[in-house]
Order: C-alpha cells, then sequence, then structure tokens
C-alpha cells in the first residue's frame, strides 16, 4: 500500500506492506535514524516520536495508521541552525551518555514543556516514566527538562 | 577535593586539563545524528535472522527449512549441520558449527546435535529484509526430541542428572578451567576454618552463617546487539561494523575463529548505546553475520530483538553463596569463609582474566580489618543462557561487595550493634595501605573512615536513627541501609593478566599536527562514558593544548591501537594512564625541540602548562604549538631525535587501582503490601582524582539505578520446564524515573600512588556497590519482624512473604 506521511514538515510517500511498523518507516523509508528501536513491547520508549504533537511510541504503531499525519521526530527540533532549548538543556546538564534513549526523552521532554511550562520534579519524572534510561539514572534528565523550562528561547548555537 | 578551580580555561571555555566540562560527544545525539550498528546501511545489504530453540535441552532430530527457502526474498537458510560441513583453517576446531569461548571452553554457533538453552541458536536466515527473515524462521520445522534440563544449579551435580555437555564426553555437570580445575579456591582455607571453629567455642565471640544469593539479572542496554559484516571477496578485506566493547580484542577472536587473516579485518565499533558488560563476549550471532556474508557475498546486517538480547546474550551473576562471619562480641571482625555455587549456564563464556576464572570474586574480603578469609567456587553447568562477568560487575566484584556488605549486617543484627559502628570498627585505616588482603590483592590507597564520615554527615544520619525509632513506636517501617565497597579495577598486569592469551595492556598512539593541534587513538570503546571528551582533557592536563583541539579517535581497528577494550572500569586506569603516559612522551620531545630551537640544553629548560622555558627567564619559551611547528621544520636537531612530536605508548599497569566508596540508602516499607519506597540515597565515591566530575557523577548515578533496579525488580527466573520468564521488558523490569530518587552524592579524593594522573576508575562502582545498601535498608526496615535476609529482588511479594517467615527462592519458579 502507499502511504504518505509528512515528517517534520516534509511528506515522505512510499509504497510499504500495510505491517509495517512506523519505527521502521521513519528509520528505513524517510532515513531518518535518530529515533530508535529498543524493545517491540512499548516498554523502553527509545522509539518515541509525535504523531500530529503527541508523543507515540512509534514501535507499537503502523506507519499506515499514520498515513495524511504529521509525524515530528528528533531530527525537527533543531530550526534554521539553532538547537531547542530541550537540545541544549541535555548537554547543559549532562542529560545523556550513551544517547540512545536520548531521542526519545527529549521528544517526550519537549511536549511536556510544551503542555506544561513550568512542570514540578515529580510531574517530569512521571512524565518521562514510560521510557528507560540505563546510563543516567534520570537525575540528569529531570534537570536537563528544567534547564529547558528555565531557559525557553535559547538562541545560542553551541556544541 | 579537587583542584578544579586552578585549571585555567582555553578560547572555549573549556578546563585545559581537568574539570567539569560539557561532552564532545552530545552534539551528534541530540540531533539524532550518532552512528549505532543498526544505522548503517551499506549497498546491497542483506538481512538475517536467528531461530531460536523454544526448549531449554533437547535433542535434534531434523530440521527441514525446505519452505523457508522457497519463500520469496529469502538468499539462505544456514544450520549447524551445513556449518559442520564447512572446514574451517584454524587451531581452534575443525568446522565452523563450534566456536571458542572467552574462558577455553566451546559454544554452539548452531546447534548441531543438542539445544542446551531456551533461545539457543538453531537456523540462521538471510533474505532481502528484516521482515522477510523473520517470516521464513516461521517456516522452518525442526523436530526436537525434548530432554529433561537442569535448571536448578543445586541440583546440577546430583548424581543421575541429565548431562548437558555430552559433546565434550562429559560425566556430569561440572565446569573444568583451563588449568584443569574444577573449584576455584582462594585464601587461606586451614587458617579461617580453625579461626571460624575457635570463634564458635568461645563464649565471647559469634559466628553467622547465612546464604545470599545474587539472582540471574541481565545488562540489557537500550541498543540490543548486533553487526553488518562485509566481506569483499576481490580484496579478502572483512569489515564488520559490531556492538563491542572490545573491537581489537573481537578482531583477534574473529581471526582465530574464522581462520581470515587479522591484517584483512577491521572492525568498527561505531556509537555503541549502552554496553555494561553485554558487548564484550562474541555471540553465535556475530560469527553468523560473518558467515552470511561468506556465503552470500553481499553485507549482512544481524540486529537482534529485545527477547533475543535478554534470553540468549550474556547475563550476569547467578550466585549461590554460603558466607560465614566470625567475630568478638565487641564486633571485631576475625575471619569469613564464602562458598558458593556459580551457575554458568549450558557454555561456560564469561569473559575475564584468564587466571581469574571466578573473576575477582576472591576480593570479598572487602573493606576490613581481618588476617582468615577464605572462598570456593563450584562452577557447574546448566540449561540456560551462557554469560556470568557482566552488567558493570568488575569482574564479580558486585557478588563479592554484596554478599560481604550483606554479612556485616547479618553480624550486626546478630550481635544488635549499629551497622555503622560496626563498620567503623572494622575499616582499613590509612595507614594500613598499601594494604595486602588476606586473598592476595594489594589495595593502592584509601581513607575509608573519612568516606565514611562523609556519607553519614550527608545523610545526617543520627536523625535518621532517631526517626527511625519513632516511627516503629508507630508501627511505620523505616529503614537505612549501609555499604561500604571496594573495588580492583584497572585489569591489568599483563604478568598475571590476560584473555585468551592477549595480555591486557592498551596501545595509545598520539599525533600532533604541526598547528599544534592533536589527535588521539585509543583502544578503548566508549559505550556512554564520554571518551572524547575525558581522554582530550587528560591530553590537555600534559600538554596544556586546549582540549576542543584534541580529536579522539576510537572504534575502529584499522584507525586506533591493539588494547583490550572497555570493561571492568579499566578505560581510565589502564587507557587513561595510556593517555597520560604517551602525552608525557610527546612533552619530552618537546623539550628536545624547544631547547634546540632556543640554542640550549633540554635541562636547560622548565615546564609550565603548555610551554617550555629558559630556567630563570620566562619570557624566553615555545608552546608546544610552536614546537609543534619546528618538529616538522628545517630546524636542526640533535643526532638522533627525530622529527616530529608523534608518539605511542603501550601502558602495563603495575597493579589493579582500588576506588572505594560508602553509600546510604533509606526506605519506607509497607508492611502490608510489601512495596518499598526509595527515599533517599547517598553515595559518596572515592575514585582518586576526577578528570571530568560531570562525567564521574554521570556514571555514578547510572549505577545507582542498576543497584535500585537489581535489589528491587530485575529477575531472570525460569520455571523447571527450561522457560525464561524474563523475556521482555514486561517482564524483565528495569527502574524508571519514578522509582529512582533524586541521587544525593558527595565525594573524597585519595589519588592511586600508582596511576600517572591519580584516577581510578569509576564506571561500576555504584553497580557494584548500591545493591547491598538498598537490601541491608529493607532488611533494617524489616527486622522487628525478626527478618535477618531475603534474597533480592526484592519486590512487594517477596518483600511480603519475608515478613510472614516464608521467603522462598526467587531463581526458580517452585510449584
Amino acid at each position: 500500500m502507499e502511504v504518505t506521511i509528512t515528517i517534520n514538515g516534509t511528506p515522505v510517500t512510499s509504497e510499504i506492506e500495510p505491517r509495517t511498523l512506523l519505527v521502521h518507516f521513519v528509520r528505513e523509508n524517510a532515513g531518518l535514524r535518530g529515533t530508535h528501536w529498543g524493545c517491540d513491547t512499548s516498554n523502553c520508549g527509545t522509539c518515541v516520536l509525535w504523531v500530529d504533537g503527541s508523543p507515540v511510541k512509534s514501535c507499537t504503531m503502523l506507519a499506515a495508521q499514520a498515513d495524511g499525519h504529521e509525524v515530528t521526530t528528533v531530527e525537527g527540533l533543531e530550526q534554521g541552525g539553532v538547537l531547542d532549548p530541550i537540545q541544549q538543556g541535555f548537554i547543559e546538564c549532562h542529560g545523556l551518555q550513551c544517547g540512545f534513549c536520548t531521542p526519545g526523552m527529549m521528544m517526550t521532554g519537549r511536549w511536556l514543556l510544551d503542555n506544561n511550562p513550568n512542570p514540578s520534579e515529580a510531574e517530569i519524572r512521571d512524565c518521562i516514566s514510560g521510557q528507560i534510561c540505563r546510563c543516567t539514572g534520570y537525575k540528569n534528565i529531570v534537570a536537563s527538562i528544567q534547564w529547558a523550562a528555565e531557559h525557553p528561547a535559547t538562541s545560542e548555537v553551541t556544541a | 577535593m579537587t583542584a578544579v578551580e586552578e585549571v585555567p580555561l582555553s578560547a572555549a571555555g573549556n578546563p585545559i586539563g581537568f574539570g567539569s566540562m560539557r561532552r564532545v560527544e552530545d552534539a551528534r545525539f541530540v540531533r539524532g545524528q550518532g552512528n549505532y550498528v543498526d544505522d548503517v546501511n551499506l549497498p546491497g545489504m542483506l538481512h538475517s535472522a536467528i531461530l531460536r530453540s523454544p526448549h531449554a535441552h533437547a535433542r535434534i532430530v531434523s530440521i527441514d527449512a525446505s519452505a523457508a527457502e522457497a519463500l520469496p526474498g529469502v538468499v539462505a537458510v544456514i544450520t549447524g549441520k551445513i556449518l559442520e560441513g564447512i572446514p574451517r583453517p584454524s587451531l581452534l576446531g575443525d568446522n565452523f558449527a563450534w566456536m571458542p569461548t572467552l574462558s577455553y571452553d566451546t559454544q554452539a554457533v548452531l546447534a548441531t546435535d543438542k539445544v542446551r538453552f531456551q533461545g539457543q541458536e538453531v537456523a540462521y536466515v538471510i533474505a532481502e529484509s528484516r521482515y522477510i527473515a523473520k517470516d521464513a524462521l516461521e517456516l522452518i520445522d525442526v523436530e526436537y526430541e525434548i530432554l529433561e534440563p537442569v535448571m536448578d544449579a543445586k541440583r546440577a551435580l546430583d548424581a543421575g542428572a541429565p548431562i548437558i555437555r555430552d559433546d565434550k564426553g562429559q560425566t556430569d555437570n561440572s565446569i573444568t578451567d583451563v588449568h584443569g580445575n574444577k573449584t576455584w579456591e582462594s585464601g587461606n582455607a586451614e587458617s579461617t576454618a580453625a579461626a571460624i571453629a575457635a570463634a564458635k567455642a568461645d563464649p565471647n565471640c559469634v559466628v553467622v552463617t547465612q546464604e545470599i544469593m545474587y539472582p540471574r539479572v541481565h545488562p540489557a542496554p537500550m541498543e540490543t546487539c548486533g553487526s553488518v559484516s562485509y566481506l569483499d571477496k576481490v580484496t579478502g578485506q572483512l569489515t564488520m561494523y559490531t556492538t563491542t566493547q572490545a573491537p581489537h580484542a573481537h578482531r583477534t577472536v574473529y581471526a582465530m575463529v574464522a581462520g581470515l587473516p587479522e591484517q584483512k579485518i577491521r572492525i568498527i565499533s561505531p556509537d555503541i548505546g549502552g554496553g555494561f558488560g553485554n558487548k564484550v563476549p562474541v555471540y553465535p550471532g556475530y560469527v553468523l553475520s560473518v558467515i552470511g556474508t561468506i556465503v552470500t557475498g553481499k553485507p549482512v546486517k544481524w540486529m537482534e530483538d529485545r527477547n533475543e538480547n535478554l534470553v540468549s546474550t550474556g547475563f550476569a551473576r547467578d550466585y549461590h553463596m554460603t558466607a560465614s562471619i566470625a567475630a568478638t562480641k565487641e564486633g571485631k571482625i576475625l575471619a569469613v569463609d564464602v562458598d558458593v555455587l556459580a551457575d554458568h549456564g549450558a557454555f561456560n563464556g564469561v569473559a575475564q582474566p584468564t587466571n581469574y576464572p571466578a573473576g575477582f570474586f576472591n576480593i570479598f574480603s572487602g573493606s576490613y580489618d581481618y588476617p582468615d578469609a577464605h572462598c570456593k567456587v563450584t562452577p557447574v553447568y546448566t540449561n540456560k543462557a551462557p554469560g556470568g562477568v557482566a552488567y558493570a560487575c568488575s569482574f564479580r566484584i558486585t557478588e563479592a561487595a554484596y554478599v560481604i556488605e550483606r554479612v556485616v549486617d547479618c553480624l550486626a543484627q546478630e550481635l544488635q550493634m549499629d551497622p555503622a559502628d560496626l563498620r567503623l570498627k572494622n575499616l582499613l585505616r590509612p595507614e594500613q595501605f598499601p594494604y595486602m588482603s588476606p586473598t592476595g590483592w594489594e589495595y593502592d590507597s584509601g581513607e575509608y573512615e573519612k568516606t565514611m564520615r562523609v556519607a553519614m554527615d550527608i545523610a545526617g544520619y543520627d536523625e535518621l536513627r532517631r526517626e527511625q525509632a519513632e516511627k516503629r513506636a508507630k508501627g511505620e517501617y523505616m529503614g537505612i541501609g549501609i555499604s561500604f565497597f571496594t573495588e580492583g579495577v584497572g585489569a591489568g598486569p599483563r604478568r598475571d593478566m590476560d584473555i585468551l592469551g592477549l595480555g591486557m595492556a592498551d596501545g595509545i598512539e598520539l599525533r600532533v599536527h604541526p598547528t599544534g593541534k592533536a589527535q588521539l587513538r585509543l583502544s578503548v570503546q566508549s559505550q556512554g562514558q564520554g571518551h572524547e571528551t575525558t581522554f582530550a582533557q587528560i591530553v590537555a592536563h600534559e600538554l596544556g593544548i586546549p582540549p576542543e583541539d584534541i580529536e579522539v579517535l576510537h572504534g575502529d581497528t584499522d584507525n586506533t591501537p591493539f588494547g583490550l577494550g572497555t570493561y571492568g572500569s579499566r578505560s581510565t586506569p589502564v587507557s587513561g594512564a595510556a593517555a597520560s603516559v604517551v602525552a608525557r612522551k610527546v612533552r619530552d620531545r618537546a623539550r628536545i625541540v624547544a631547547a634546540a630551537a632556543l640554542e640550549c640544553a633540554p635541562d636547560d629548560l622548565d615546564w609550565e602548562l603548555g610551554r617550555w622555558y629558559v630556567k630563570g627567564d620566562r619570557e624566553r619559551g615555545k608552546t608546544i604549538a610552536e614546537i609543534a611547528l619546528l618538529s616538522h621544520s628545517s630546524l636542526e636537531l640533535p643526532e638522533g631525535v627525530e622529527g616530529h612530536l608523534d608518539a605511542t605508548a603501550v601502558y602495563n599497569p603495575p597493579n589493579l587501582t582500588y576506588p572505594y566508596g560508602c553509600y546510604i540508602c533509606v526506605v519506607d516499607v509497607d508492611p502490608g503490601t510489601g512495596q518499598v519506597k526509595i527515599r533517599r540515597f547517598i553515595a559518596v565515591d572515592d575514585c582518586g582524582t576526577r578528570i571530568n566530575p560531570m562525567i564521574v557523577e554521570g556514571q555514578v548515578h547510572g549505577g545507582l539505578a542498576d543497584g535500585v533496579g537489581m535489589a528491587l525488580m530485575e529477575l531472570i527466573a525460569f520455571d523447571t520446564d527450561g522457560n525464561n520468564l524474563g523475556g521482555s521488558f514486561m517482564d524483565y523490569l528495569l527502574p524508571t524515573a519514578v522509582e529512582c530518587p533524586d541521587w544525593e552524592l558527595g565525594e573524597t579524593v585519595t589519588p592511586s600512588p600508582h596511576h600517572p594522573i591519580g584516577a581510578k576508575g569509576v564506571g561500576e562502582s555504584a553497580t557494584v556497590g548500591s545493591p547491598a545498601a538498598v537490601v541491608n535498608a529493607v532488611i533494617d526496615a524489616l527486622s522487628p519482624f525478626g527478618v535477618r535476609h531475603a534474597d533480592m529482588p526484592l519486590t512487594p511479594a517477596n518483600v511480603w512473604r519475608a515478613i510472614q517467615g516464608n521467603a522462598i527462592r526467587v531463581d526458580m519458579a517452585v510449584e
């Protein structure tokens, strides 16, 4: 079947098998490899991206279900050569180590701040509790999201 | 404390030396531009999938792959029988169906005679897409004759137990190491037994014996294992993109396994999505991807899914320990003896130095001053996946630290002493270092009491105890747990540490370009540790070159010198030392070049960060950048001195380094549900010099989460039929942000006296030290119920059972 998914503002049209998972469409058909595949069971959240502005675990959604919808991935965070504050926050606060869970964590963190610009620590922890990080023990991920909340409009290009 | 404030900053604002700085790596990761193995796609690349055994122990009667082969898009189906038919020009066996493990055992690449654990590799499909390859697995018809499995390590050596390794002609399930030993002993058996017997007979002494299990867990990095292999049949070049923590060691192993010339093998380990020891062994899947490219002539990708990762790749622990501790009634520890039954699974695939078949478990005597210690480890085969040394264990120091810290708490409970007081009474004193432990480890440095006092101060220990007493009076169950651990890391001295005969020294290469910018080429492999940042900082510290001007290259065997890789917290102790040594070589050579330019003798020059200058005339000098250009110029150099500043080094550590720490955990337990809530966790680590404190703290945070996970939820258990009960993240529970508290960190700094920059390594400290603190806290909370011990994981159900007085075995689903 043919599907068209608008990813980070650009329509991507592909002929796919109906069973194709959204994560595989994004990685293989659209060639955007920042979204990762980690568990198959919706537990780890390395595959989190947005569908129509809401975080989704793309390993348990069919690409066909996203036909005609808007998808945003980690590659869509940086705008005009300027990092999103959530990206800058992860750099400033050492919110990542191996980097594998990072795109999903940032997508969820960005969504949280878009809906709750000043979340409490407990709200941040709750919001990312559907995602697993094996490196950071979460403390610096929480701090990174807090940094982004405190710096809503970074214009500085770093790193 | 560290002298971070004194380090000058570069133009980019980075410390020219040690101190917290943002990581170089992050620029690509936050943009989704990391390059992990599954991100590698080569032209014409095929995909592959492995058919795995549904049974723990079964004879393979027949395999019919014809339907799979007929599926459009399938390129090849490979079985063990086919591999048996491929002759292997190597000393390690005559065909490809079996491969050597890192412990001189053999492991089936694809099963030929029997399957020996659930999830074992049975057939391999190569196809045009990942989906077709998985479809084809469903079409392979394997007829099995099911055999009784050995799932309980305690019954593996029973007379009449089914024989697992009949392929080797075994008549029981014992494991024999390369030296011919079936048990691994350490320490002084006689003096320890005598001390324990004397204590038993002495009314002023006590002996406490406790069975303590460290159950099977899994490192479960977020990125699973995989590889993309391509053999160019014209040039004979094998290029392998693979998830390995040890690219050079793997290159040598593939040369031995496949009989390919080593100079034609290039291992590229791009970004690695977490390792934790999971990516040290050579797995059948990696070998199969090599076989796949040999068979098809095309690049072949193999990427396991999460279930495959959890059920087939290197697990950790599975140590059944019985510890006896003897002490005076005043709390002076006299002796400790530990007997261990070690479950290694179906193939002895542990990755550790050859002379240490039980890893460094015999460092279990811990951080305390007593003369007599002994352990005996009996390894057995069971019908479980192979492995054992993984999950940030520092070669089984996790098990060692856990057993001593748990049994010391049992002793405290027996003596009705505060566990902090008991530890303070027995900790090694600063003047005892270097300290020779009763099992032969020479601890390099430590100020243990100081570190413990820092942790107790942060915790507000006395106040916590007062609060606990008040709560108990109200029927509330709060617990405080302490763990004090000592690790030996940085394997290791080549005189007695090797893996498969490869001594554990690390090479390194530093190139200084004419403009004074540098490239450092490492053998070790970051899996998130931030080597591109910290190793540049080491060179910056030695040469004064700003860290942003130093490019760190790693993860490509064609572009880096040989070394044993990153595990056992060895990168900083071994390769970090190598970085320091090679930079000092450059500095020494720069002195000669500077002297020639300044028309004086090298001895007339003094060093300050970044430049050599004439003694007594600070204005007359040359910076490293100026010297770099001069070293390439027509400047006449003294006879015998080569141009350029580039240098290489191989670092053979004189000893291990011994990081240590004191952790305090505070929990609240709901006795009605058995639920444990971690309220606070205080971690004070002493890892010697801190190259980048931000990164050190990040490493500690991650390890603390591991400890919470293992103590409270992580478990690979089996049922009696051999089914793995932890085969997905729905069953193998990992801690999330809501189970982890806001870590409270402190530090002391006791540099290693033998490491060039005094650093000790910290990658595994928190994973090693934290489980005991959590468990001790829970047991402390439960002590009013008369609970002295319960095995991990302390799930609500297991805590509740412990409160009821009938704790059960956690590792087996018992009917």
